[in-house]
């Protein structure tokens, strides 16, 4: 509930970077989010190495492959995660394909996400029917399992999906990987308005958002933006001020 | 009798792990593909294909010099003499059709040492098909002819940078190509790997082994064989030689992995015998990972075998126990390799040749009344490169 709360209260829209844990070394995860909650995030994603992102593309690839080679392990993250969760308050939640989940095991896995006060989880890899099945059994807790609607999802599939969400709903701004996209579809602003009228959960959009003017312009059509590669690369190149802009124009939104 | 998957699922192994975005172009290709196996004229047309343009039925050939030396009856299942020389002409026929069936002009595919690539594009440039290859930058180098005979069909090529540049990276790059373009793209699978259907339907286009085998055998020696034995590296021949005999109890069924420097080392691709059960590239299936759950690289000396991953029924098919799998190392399959070559006159691929190798360990249990069908799934002019440099070097 603190990751819907955070997202219903916010200020103009909700803006939640995605890091990837572990680059640049595990000692700058918690730093980073206590100065990214700074900078006025509403939530943080916590991105988890693997071995082979489909989803992601060449930025964010690149920097699980960094993290990857610094060793960098899903428990060694939830490790630092409860350590370090007395410094900050903004809700994080997990980005981890499924393989890292199920070596760990499932219901371990979610006890201790759950220890370590994490709101919710992304699995890019487990559609909508796979998690029904693979979640059947387990106690989830208090972590929620935060759905992708793309636009190519029908809307049979588009509405049961939504129908179970939790936390918010990850709305895919595009046919293609995570990066820096120029050009979103034509379709893309009526189908987040029309996504963000049925949804029960907040709806943010993700994949591709980079530049102040895309943060406004899809924080107006619905509850907020998730952006990663610009983020990532940005930490990366040590340009920390351009992530606090990008943050800071989500704030001065009407919707 | 043996079970049908249930919603895509052999068992536990299968299922649809892909990204939201692809979902909709599987279920699309669901749907097709069961309309297709129903209607006799995509059947016709797909039978006539094998037989005309890939030359089917291929030799079920008695090898008499290599009975004589393992003393019993040795059978070989001649894969080898299809056009483009492998059986994965077979899938790539009935994958582009059903891509032509749906509407879509385009399509892409991954490749590792360039079989599958020459397989698709030689299909795309008969159907007229706009054809994209994935394959990792270390395969491209390590195999520049088989590069030079896709873009001689008329496909595109791209070098794979990411990861370990071969294979699997391959394969995450035509995933990732494939999100892009869904709408007017099919995406022709190699193996019986992937999300559902795409097992299952390779399995069914790669039958045409085992049904043409299981005829023949009984037609030269009246009754079934004892042993079937088939390498597997993804598993599509091995899957379509087994299949039409799951129900034959009294055929025992070998699948032979490569076991590269040994399995107790970390250079093998014996995924059945070493890996863990994870979830790769759309199918839950016995993997090669990490304790983290990160995949690991796979090692052979055959190209084709070089992937962390076996197709899922495969991994079901091992957890029944209705198939023995077993691993043979780079060493034991080159000598198969060259024992056949000297003694049946045919190069065998190396892929083949590991199950050449186990059917020598196998042939010594086995009486001389008994008969031993093995599937030669591929010729090996495409390894002469890298057989006359290890023999050169051992």
């Amino acid at each position: 509930m603190k990751l819907e709360t955070a997202i219903r209260e916010r200020e103009g829209a909700a803006f939640v970077p995605y890091i990837m844990a572990g680059d640049g070394g595990m000692d700058r995860l918690i730093p980073t989010i206590v100065e990214l909650e700074r900078m006025g995030a509403t939530a943080i994603e916590l991105g988890i190495p693997f071995s082979d992102p489909v989803a992601d593309g060449p930025i964010i690839e690149a920097a699980g492959m960094r993290a990857l080679e610094a060793g960098v392990t899903l428990e060694m993250v939830l490790n630092h995660l409860i350590e370090g969760n007395d410094q900050f308050n903004v809700p994080i939640v997990l980005m981890t394909y499924l393989n890292p989940v199920f070596r760990f095991g499932v219901q371990p896995f979610f006890d201790r996400a759950n220890e370590c006060g994490v709101s919710g989880v992304i699995i890019p890899d487990l559609p909508f029917e796979e998690s029904l099945q693979l979640f059947a059994d387990i106690d989830r807790h208090d972590v929620a399992v935060i759905p992708l609607v793309t636009l190519t999802s029908s809307e049979e599939r588009t509405a049961s999906i939504l129908e179970k969400a939790e936390g918010f709903v990850y709305a895919v701004t595009l046919k293609g990987t995570t990066g820096k996209a120029d050009v979103f579809p034509d379709e893309l602003l009526a189908y987040l308005t029309r996504l963000t009228e049925q949804s029960r959960v907040p709806v943010l959009a993700g994949f591709g958002v980079h530049r102040p003017e895309q943060v406004q312009t899809l924080g107006q059509a619905c509850d907020g933006v998730v952006v990663g590669s610009f983020i990532v690369e940005a930490l990366h190149e040590g340009r920390t001020d351009d992530v606090e802009t990008l943050i800071q124009s989500a704030k001065h939104i009407h919707a | 009798m043996y079970a049908q998957p249930v919603n895509g699922k052999f068992g536990q192994y299968g299922g649809k792990y892909i990204p939201e975005t692809l979902m909709q172009a599987v279920e699309e290709l669901e749907v097709a593909y069961e309309e297709a196996k129903q209607d006799p004229e995509f059947q016709e047309r797909f039978s006539s294909l094998l037989s005309e343009y890939v030359g089917r039925e291929t030799p079920l050939y008695y090898a008499s010099n290599l009975s004589r030396r393992l003393g019993t009856n040795v059978y070989l299942k001649r894969e080898d003499l299809n056009h483009t020389g492998a059986h994965k002409i077979n899938n790539t026929i009935g994958q582009a059709l059903l891509a032509k069936r749906m509407g879509k002009q385009k399509v892409v595919a991954e490749t590792g040492a360039g079989q599958h690539g020459v397989a698709t594009a030689t299909v795309c440039a008969l159907l007229d098909l706009e054809c994209t290859i994935f394959m990792g930058e270390v395969d491209v180098e390590r195999q520049a002819l088989n590069v030079f005979r896709m873009e001689l069909l008329g496909a595109k090529v791209v070098p794979v940078k990411s990861g370990s540049r071969t294979l699997k990276d391959a394969v995450n790059e035509a995933l990732r190509y494939w999100v892009k373009h869904v709408d007017d793209t099919h995406y022709v699978m190699g193996s019986v790997l992937g999300p559902h259907p795409f097992p299952q339907m390779v399995r069914d286009f790669q039958s045409v082994i085992g049904t043409e085998t299981r005829r023949q055998i009984l037609e030269q020696t009246g009754r079934l064989p004892d042993a079937v034995v088939a390498c597997v590296g993804g598993g599509s021949n091995a899957m379509g030689m087994f299949y039409p005999f799951l129900n034959d109890e009294s055929v025992a069924l070998y699948g032979v992995e490569a076991a590269g420097s040994g399995i107790d080392t970390d250079k093998h691709a014996a995924t059945l015998t070493k890996g863990e059960v994870g979830v790769l590239h759309g199918s839950l299936m016995y993997v090669l990972q990490d304790a983290a759950g990160q995949i690991e690289e796979a090692h052979s000396i055959s190209a084709g075998l070089d992937y962390p991953g076996v197709g899922p029924e495969h991994s079901f098919l091992k957890d029944i126990e209705r198939v023995r799998y077993a691993a043979v190392t780079d060493d034991a399959a080159l000598d198969a390799c060259l024992a056949l070559s000297r003694q049946e006159g045919i190069i065998p691929a190396l892929e083949s040749s590991h199950a050449l190798a186990y059917a020598e360990t196998l042939a010594k249990t086995m009486g001389e009344d008994e008969t031993l069908v093995i599937c030669l799934s591929g010729r090996g002019d495409k390894d002469v490169h890298t057989i006359r440099e290890k023999v050169a070097t051992r």
